[in-house]
Parts: C-alpha cells; sequence; structure tokens
C-alpha cells in the first residue's frame, strides 16, 4: 500500500529568504501544538507542561549555566561538522573524535597528577585537539587515499572508540586509590577549567565554543578557504577548474572537524565531568549532526540550534521533576521536534505544490517531470 | 546429548540472527539508495511490538506479524520526510531512533516483569535429527527459517530479477533511472518500508525468541551493528550471511575464550568486527569496478525531479 | 481543616527545630537512577524503595531515571536541591563525586549516596548492602543440588562488589562441599539481555547445572529454565520467569532504608553516616527457597537465619587465597576495608581476574 498524497517538490531557484525566516518558527509552533496535544493525552495541562519544557529552564540563573553547559559541546561539534557537511564530507564519527579528544587530553592529569602551574590546561586543550584530529584522519585517509566511503569508516570508528576508552579507564589508568572502581584519578585544581561566574558551573568551555563559532563563520565567508569548500561541496566539477584539489579539502575538513571535536571531548572531561569514566558522552556527537543541520550548517545558526537543543534536554528534566513525566516522554518530544524542523526545512530550498486529486490519480510522487 | 560445537553453534545463530534479519532489511533500502540509520529505532518498535501483540493474543505469530507491520508503519515516518520532503537521511535517521526509543519505552511500560510468550521451534521430522546439522538448521523457530529464506530471495531478487535491477538502478543513480520512466519515489518508499520490516521482524526475535520478555532498550545496540554488517558485506546478501554469523561468532567466542585462560582485554575483541568492516571497506574501495559494482553509488542523496 | 492543620503543625514544628523537622508530608525525598526503572533490576529496585517511602510515610518524592553518571548527574542532584527536595538519594556508584560538589553547596538538604566511599561534608551519607551474605546462602543450595559440583557466575565488571559476590558464592559451596568449583563468565556489561543469555548458554554448554548471575536482566534464570537446570533471581524475586528453575532470589529490598533514613529527617534527627546495612536490617532478603530438597531448603533457612542475627560472618576464616597464600586465620573475620576494595579471589575460583 502506497500513501496516495499528491504532494510534488519542485526545487526553488534559489534559497527562499522568507521561508529561512519562518521555517524555524513554523517547525516550532507545530511542535508546540503537537506537544501540547501529547501532554493533554497523557493528563497533564498542556500549557503548563509547555512552560516547564521550554521557559522554566531560562528563568533561574543556575539553568542558564547547566544550559550553557550542555550546549557547549553540542555547538563545538556542530561548528565544525558545518564545515565537513559544506563541502560535501559526511563525517557521522564526531562521537568518536570526541571520545578520543577527551582521552588524549586526559593523558597529563592522568600520568602526570604532580605536574601543576599555568601550561597544564592549555597543553591539555592542545592534546585534545590534536587527539580528535589523529582520529578524524583516520577516515580522512582512507577517503582520500582508497575511496573508502567516509560515513560508515567514521561510524565505525565511533565503537572503537568506545571500547578504548572503556579499556583505559578499566585497565591502565584506573585510579590507584579508587578501590577497583572504574575511574580515572580525579583533575586537580590546574587540570580543571575554570568557572566563568560564581553564579554556577558554567566554565570557560562556554566562551572557546562561542569562539570557535565566531571562526569558523569567518574562514567560512570571508577566506579563499571558505570559498574553497562551498565551491567542492556545491559544484565539484567547478571547483577542479578553479584549481581546488578536493582531497587536500577533504583532508581539511575532517582535521578541523575533528579538532573541534576532541577539543569539545577535553573540555567536557576538564570542565564538567573532572576525570575521565567508561563514559563521557551521552551521543554529543551524534546529537550535533542534527544540531548542525537543525543550524542550517551556518555557525551563528548552529549555535542558535545547540542552545534550543540544549533546552530541549534540560526541558526533559525540568518535566521529569515537576511533571513526573517519564524521560521516555522527552525522546518522543524531542524526536518529533527534531522531525518537524527537518520537514519545514523543505520549504526553503523547495516549493511544495499539492494537487488536485482528480489530477493526480496515476502521479506517484515526484515522477513527473514538468 | 548435545555436542559441545553443536551447542556453540546453537547460540552463535541465535546471536546472528536478529543482526542477519536487520541488516538484510537495510541491505535493501541502501541498495535503493536511502541510507536508514534509524534501525536501531525500528528495531526496538518491532521488540515491544512483538511482545505486546504477543502477549495481547497469547500468539507468537501474531506477535511476529505485528512487529513487522510496526516496523514499517514506523519506517513510512522516515520515508515521507526523507523521501518526499526530501530531508537529510543521516539526521532523519538519527531522530527516527530517538524517537523509536521513546515510544517503545512509553508502550513498555506496562510489560515490565511479566513473562512473555515464547516462538517455539518448529521441529522438522527426520532433517532435524541429523548429526551435528539437524538441530541447528531444522529445529529452529519461524524467524529463524525466515532469515534464511530472505538471504535467498534477496540475493535472487537483487541480482536475478526486473525488479531487483530496478531498485539497483535507482541506488545507483536516481536520475538515470528516473530518465528511463522509473518511479524513483515509489521504489525507496517500498525499499524503505522493507527495511522496516526485516527490522521489526529481527526486533520481535530479541523478544520472542532470544529473551521472552520486555526491557527497555534491550536491543542494546544491535541496529548499529546491522548497520556495520550491510557495509562489512558490501551490499551483498550472501556475504551479510556470513558477515552476521561472522559477527555473532566473535561474540560468543568472547565468553568461551574466557575459560581458556587467554588474557585479550574484551574491548579489544569487541573492537575487532568493526576494525575488520573498516579494513573491508578499504578493500573493496580499492578496487574500482569491485566499488562500482558494490556500492549503490546514490546512498544518502535525496531525490528531486529536474525540470 | 485537616489539610491546613497539618499544614499549620508542619509550619510550627519546622520553626521549632530551626528548618531540620517537617511533617512527613512537607518533607520530599528524591531519587536519581542511572537506569530506567523499567530495567526490572537495580533501578527498578530503588524505585520500589521510593514507593514505600510514599505508601508508609505519605512523604513526597521525585525521581530523575536514566541519569548519566558524569556532567548530567551534577545537575540531576543539583535541580533536586533546588525544588525543594529535603533529602537526595543518588543511586549509583558513579554519583559519588557530583553528589559531593553540589552536597558542599546546599548545607540544609541530605545526601544519601549508594555504594560510594566518599562523604566529604556532614550532609552526605553513604550506604550500601551486604548481598554477599546471599551469595554464600546460594553456594551451599549449589554445593547440595548441583550433581556436576561446577556452578555458572555471569560477572559484569571486576569491582570489589562482584569479587565478593563470587568469593562469597564458593566459600558457601566449600562448606558443603570441598571441591566445588566455579566457573565465571565476564561479560563486561550490566545491562544487555541478550549477552547475559549468551552466556548463561556458554556456561551450561560448559557442563555448569547451576547459573547465578551479577547481572540485572531476567535472561540467565529464562535460560535455565529453558535448558532444564537451576538458576538464581538476581535483585528480585524471578519466579515468575523461572518456576521450575528458580532456587530462590537475592532482593535488593531498599524500603526499610529509605524509610528509615526519610523517617529521620521528617523527626530531625538525620546524621551523616557510612551504613553497610545486610540482612539484619531487612536490607538483603531471599526470595522463597523453591525446586529443591526439603533438607537444603532447611540448611538454607538455618544459614539465613544464622547471619541474621549476626552470628556469622561469611568471611570468617580459615580462608585461603586462590594462590595459596592465607587470608584470613581460624576465627578471624574479614576487614571492612579489605571488604570494599576486595580484588583478588579466595581458592576454588575456576578463573583468573581480570585487570
Amino acid at each position: 500500500m502506497l500513501p496516495e498524497f499528491s504532494v510534488r517538490l519542485e526545487k526553488r531557484s534559489g534559497i527562499s529568504g522568507f521561508y529561512s525566516f519562518f521555517s524555524p518558527l513554523i517547525a516550532l509552533g507545530l511542535t508546540v501544538l503537537a506537544g501540547g496535544i501529547l501532554f493533554a493525552v497523557m493528563g497533564h495541562d498542556p500549557f503548563k507542561a509547555l512552560y516547564v519544557y521550554f521557559v522554566e529552564p531560562l528563568t533561574e540563573v543556575w539553568s542558564l549555566h547547566e544550559l550553557a553547559i550542555k550546549a557547549t559541546p553540542l555547538i563545538l561539534i556542530a561548528t565544525g561538522l558545518s564545515l565537513c557537511f559544506r563541502s560535501g564530507n559526511w563525517n557521522i564519527g564526531a562521537e568518536g573524535q570526541f571520545i578520543m579528544g577527551g582521552v588524549a587530553g586526559s593523558a597529563l592529569p592522568v600520568l602526570f597528577p604532580d605536574f601543576t602551574g599555568f601550561a597544564v590546561l592549555p597543553a591539555m586543550l592542545v592534546c585534545g585537539i590534536a587527539g580528535g584530529m589523529a582520529w578524524a584522519a583516520i577516515p580522512a585517509l582512507l577517503k582520500t587515499r582508497f575511496g573508502a566511503n567516509e560515513i560508515l569508516t567514521s561510524l565505525m570508528l565511533v565503537y572503537v572508540a568506545e571500547l578504548f576508552l572503556d579499556w583505559i579507564v578499566r585497565g591502565p589508568w584506573r585510579n590507584p586509590e579508587g578501590f577497583n572502581f572504574p575511574e580515572t584519578r580525579g583533575f586537580t585544581e590546574w587540570q580543571i577549567l575554570p568557572e566563568l561566574l560564581d553564579s554556577g558551573r558554567a566554565h570557560f568551555g562556554a566562551l572557546i565554543a562561542i569562539l570557535g563559532v565566531i571562526l569558523v563563520w569567518f574562514v567560512l565567508t570571508k577566506t579563499i578557504r571558505g570559498f574553497e569548500i562551498e565551491v567542492v561541496g556545491q559544484a565539484p566539477k567547478a571547483g577542479r577548474f578553479a584549481g581546488f584539489d578536493p582531497k587536500r579539502t577533504t583532508l581539511f575538513v575532517f582535521l578541523v572537524s575533528g579538532g573541534f571535536a576532541g577539543l569539545a571531548g577535553i573540555i567536557e572531561v576538564s570542565g564538567a565531568i573532572q576525570q575521565l569514566r567508561p563514559s563521557i558522552s551521552p551521543g554529543y556527537g551524534f546529537t550535533a549532526i542534527i544540531v548542525a543541520f537543525l543550524g542550517r550548517l551556518n555557525p551563528l545558526g548552529i549555535f542558535v540550534a545547540g542552545l534550543i537543543l540544549a533546552l530541549s534536554y534540560l526541558g526533559g528534566e525540568a518535566a521529569q521533576v515537576s511533571l513526573q513525566l517519564s524521560d521516555k516522554f522527552a525522546n518522543v518530544f524531542q524526536g518529533l521536534l527534531l522531525f518537524f524542523v527537518l520537514a519545514c526545512d523543505t520549504l526553503v530550498h523547495h516549493r511544495i505544490r499539492i494537487l488536485k486529486p482528480e489530477h493526480s490519480h496515476q502521479d506517484i510522487p515526484g515522477q513527473e517531470v514538468t | 546429548m548435545m555436542g559441545i560445537v553443536e551447542a556453540i553453534m546453537l547460540t552463535i545463530v541465535a546471536a546472528a540472527t536478529p543482526l542477519l534479519i536487520a541488516a538484510l532489511g537495510e541491505l535493501v533500502t541502501e541498495r535503493a539508495g536511502v541510507l536508514n540509520l534509524g534501525v536501531e529505532g525500528m528495531m526496538i518498535m518491532g521488540a515491544v511490538s512483538g511482545f505486546a501483540f504477543a502477549l495481547m493474543t497469547g500468539n507468537p505469530y501474531l506477535g511476529v506479524l505485528g512487529a513487522i507491520a510496526t516496523g514499517s508503519l514506523f519506517s513510512l515516518l522516515f520515508a515521507f520526510l526523507v523521501i518526499t520532503l526530501v530531508t537529510n537521511q543521516v539526521a532523519t535517521g538519527l531522530a527516527l531512533t530517538i524517537l523509536g526509543l521513546g515510544i517503545s519505552g512509553l508502550w513498555g511500560e506496562a510489560f515490565i516483569g511479566i513473562p512473555g510468550v515464547k516462538l517455539q521451534p518448529i521441529v522438522i521430522p527426520y532433517l532435524s535429527e541429523l548429526p551435528l546439522i539437524g538441530k541447528l538448521l531444522f529445529a529452529q523457530d519461524l524467524i529463524f527459517y525466515m532469515s534464511i529464506a530472505l538471504v535467498v530471495g534477496i540475493s535472487r531478487f537483487l541480482f536475478k530479477s526486473r525488479a531487483g535491477l530496478v531498485l539497483r538502478s535507482v541506488g545507483d543513480s536516481h536520475d538515470s533511472a528516473h530518465a528511463l520512466g522509473i518511479s524513483v519515489t515509489r521504489t525507496r518508499y517500498l525499499a524503505t518500508m522493507f527495511g522496516g520490516a526485516c527490522s521489526g521482524l529481527a526486533g520481535a526475535y530479541m523478544s520472542l525468541v532470544y529473551t521472552t520478555q520486555w526491557i527497555e532498550d534491550m536491543t542494546a545496540g544491535r541496529g548499529w551493528i546491522a548497520l556495520a554488517l550491510v557495509v562489512f558485506a558490501s551490499w551483498r546478501p550472501n556475504r551479510l550471511l556470513i558477515g552476521a554469523y561472522l559477527f555473532g561468532a566473535v561474540g560468543i567466542a568472547q565468553l568461551h575464550i574466557q575459560a581458556l585462560g587467554f588474557k585479550i582485554p574484551p574491548q579489544l575483541l569487541s573492537a575487532l568486527p568493526y576494525l575488520a568492516t573498516i579494513i573491508v571497506l578499504v578493500i573493496i574501495s580499492r578496487n574500482r569496478r569491485l566499488t562500482m559494482m558494490n556500492t549503490p553509488a546514490a546512498l544518502g542523496r535525496g531525490f528531486v525531479p529536474d525540470r | 481543616m485537616k489539610k491546613l492543620f497539618a499544614t499549620l503543625l508542619g509550619l510550627g514544628l519546622s520553626t521549632l527545630a530551626f528548618g531540620g523537622t517537617a511533617s512527613a508530608a512537607d518533607t520530599k525525598a528524591c531519587f536519581v537512577y542511572v537506569g530506567p526503572i523499567g530495567d526490572f533490576g537495580w533501578s527498578y529496585q530503588h524505585d520500589q524503595g521510593r514507593l514505600a517511602v510514599e505508601s508508609e510515610l505519605g512523604a513526597a518524592t521525585a525521581y530523575q531515571e536514566s541519569v548519566e553518571e558524569g556532567a548530567d548527574a551534577e545537575r540531576a542532584i543539583e535541580r533536586f536541591a533546588r525544588s525543594g527536595c529535603n533529602i537526595i538519594f543518588t543511586t549509583s556508584f558513579g554519583y559519588m563525586d557530583p553528589t559531593n560538589k553540589v552536597a558542599k553547596r546546599f548545607p540544609d538538604v541530605k545526601f544519601e549516596h549508594a555504594t560510594g566511599y566518599k562523604r566529604e561534608s556532614t550532609n552526605v551519607s553513604t550506604y550500601s548492602s551486604k548481598f554477599y551474605q546471599g551469595r554464600y546462602i546460594q553456594g551451599q543450595i549449589a554445593a547440595k543440588v548441583s550433581s556436576t559440583g561446577v556452578a555458572g557466575y555471569i560477572a559484569s565488571f571486576p569491582i570489589p562488589e562482584v569479587v565478593r559476590g563470587i568469593n562469597a558464592f564458593i566459600l558457601g559451596a566449600q562448606s558443603v562441599n570441598p571441591d566445588f568449583s566455579l566457573k565465571v563468565v565476564w561479560v563486561n556489561t550490566w545491562f544487555d539481555p541478550a549477552k547475559e543469555a549468551d552466556a548463561a548458554k556458554t556456561l551450561v554448554d560448559k557442563g555448569v547445572d547451576i547459573i547465578t548471575q551479577h547481572t540485572d536482566s531476567t535472561a540467565a534464570v529464562q535460560v535455565a529454565e529453558e535448558r532444564g537446570i537451576k538458576a538464581f533471581g538476581q535483585a528480585s524475586d524471578m519466579i515468575k520467569f523461572a518456576p521450575n528453575s528458580q532456587l530462590t532470589a537475592i532482593i535488593d529490598d531498599w524500603a526499610p532504608y529509605y524509610v528509615e533514613r526519610v523517617k529521620a529527617v521528617v523527626d530531625g534527627n538525620w546524621g551523616s553516616q557510612d551504613v553497610w546495612h545486610g540482612m539484619d536490617h531487612g536490607s538483603v532478603v531471599m526470595a522463597p527457597y523453591r525446586n529443591m530438597p526439603d533438607d537444603v531448603a532447611k540448611l538454607a533457612a538455618e544459614t539465613e537465619a544464622k547471619i541474621k542475627a549476626n552470628e556469622f560472618e561469611p568471611f570468617t576464616g580459615p580462608i585461603k587465597k586462590q594462590d595459596g597464600s592465607e587470608w584470613l586465620k581460624e576465627g578471624e573475620t574479614a576487614k571492612i576495608g579489605t571488604l570494599l576494595g576486595m580484588d583478588f579471589y579466595v581458592a576454588g575460583v575456576d578463573d583468573q581476574l581480570p585487570n
């Protein structure tokens, strides 16, 4: 049984400015509507529930700090990924690069706990970046050297990274004073990213994320490299005429996105967790892919999208506590939000024609050419 | 008495069957050019719906049917987004998994701590008494038989039938297929829903055969392994059969090897299948001809007919 | 009218006792779980304890499930501290540091951390249960019931809690049959029903006829039921899943402790402590002894009674370590510290402890 809707898409010649602005709002409206119905069906006052979800987390200072903590890794990773995706390189292994960044950055505090001073933190961050880059270099090289599909190799390397972290924390790096429990020694003062303000635990990682957004925005809009990425992604043939080497671009974007993910990893470990554990990410690397698309691969859009997704996590937690809604519900709600946003985004690039049924009795969507 | 080899093989088959079925479905979907990363979400939906229908009716076969229907309906949601609305396939697939984990959790709340209904083996007389392979091949449950039938059927369909050729051409180049008058959209809808049905069936195996119970997140990442398998098999159903049993064997070997006193970190063993997948991918990619033959070139790309 | 009275009373009391005391209805107990409450294992049992607090004391409760150990845990705990919880139970080892961090910022809120060892401020308690007591009884039963003389143990991770359980099991078994041996399979997960089932099948294939597990799901007892061997349930009574196979189960019953501690907050006499309760406090409960001869059930019940009355401690010498060296002399009992950090096997375990 095929769905007999007679919807037809047509590519717009350009991007619709109107929908660029309004599609996220339409999506938000639809989510609020669907969410409200869902809440009502589950026996909750929809207005109160929506308030708890989207407004309450923003009304308290500590909660804003938490928003920053949750959004920081998402924004950083997604910003790096935007370069990749724009150039047509599908790095979906950011989760693995995040983990390896966390591991590499932790080498210093775990292996040399007595090494203190101002140099420690910068060194850790650099190690984190290097770790993420190294891990991202593997799928990049496999693609440029052998033509291996990077979606799949980068995804496989996520599992390898997860297992590597698990092994190193349970084995060689386990805290010698920790009763055999699987965690490294806790980081100390010089190894922890300091908090920004006294009012909460948001740390300097948030600032680094903002700098990262600005940097990538600058590269994309103001530099020849940004132009190259755009051209290679949109029109590979034209890129070759212009003398751009697609292999070099692939390597470049993978290294940058891996570096960003690795940086996010060590920031999370040093700033928020403050030790290495068998698991350091509740799927940030994958969620960041969604953030990148929600933000339309635009660093500024990603900044907003990262905040919105972080808000949906916080809202889900708040709803569990104050409305006794289960966390499964938060999953459903988040899934719906993503579907609506993705669907509405179609409007930016496409025009939707709804055909009258009598004309479409034998039409199959998308088939007819005009 | 069952011999130890026979017993180990039975365990491996049980471990491999859900991987094999989910991967077969994804293989067909990907051959049509659609990358659905929501396998884990569709599988968990299959697990909960299979359990629910079996419990409700007392009949595990209705559970299997329910899981297939639920899986394909759930994938229809994905299909509508990525095919009709041309949304990004990677992001949409991830969102589908999030949604599936959520819905299955809500649906399954009532089933926690309740023993399920087991899908009993169908013992084929005489054949099942053959030494070594009898129990393994002829005293299994319906879903196992279906998995083997699916390997043969899909293999023939893809490479021996006109419809299979159409499906592959859509996956290789939707523009050329479209120019030939093939309905890209229809083909992709069907392929995606077939993938969803298979994932649902694989999920039902988890909750009706493997362990007859419902527990949240009980698929525990097997959907992602199925995705890896498709690549490992370089999009060939026969190789998928080998790959799935290899993956299953590695998992079981981990448990047996411990007793032999080898000191291999279990994480290394667990990582082997993924490393092997990468190596296979590199090998098939090095050879351009092989790549052209096997990899759906339009994988992951949306299709909108140009004017 | 009644409600008003209760509120007034609550107000009065809390003013009297300097904010430390409240009526039960005004007291809020909050719980952070590491898994879904639908795991029918660890988190499920903690949630049963929460429900007992609600029904027995009438206190308000709240919970958050599937909270990742790490950055998310600190937020979950802080959210509770800010939302008016008077006492917060954090029910996983990985919440140790976040619990202590938040506790320093909220000196008026009481914190109870399960299975940890850090109490960095006076408003933090730690608690755990001596599940190994039940393992000893299981070992005795296994040695009596088994005809092969080998039992199988499905283990999660080599942390002290798990190693203790394995050691107690073999000690119990050897008290009945000195030649009894134990095969251990490490699955490296707390929760993967299919993998637990695989491990159970592997053990059966290796000739064990009794299975016990230190993982959460009911998969292993179901395999035992299918293969016609015996098994022990874990965390909750799993008899429904294995009516002909489950001998008994160790039930984690957190209700007595949770009710006691929330009541202490209500009464204003809560104090920081480190407790390790066992059968004597009803924290470790054995499910009814089934599927075994009467004399075995009798033996098990006798041991249970002795442990409950604190007349017997499973880790009492003479006990040798796996390498043959002496650990405990005749009549000597294990030090708490050694048990808490246990990282060695006693003699008789047919496995090498992974590092």
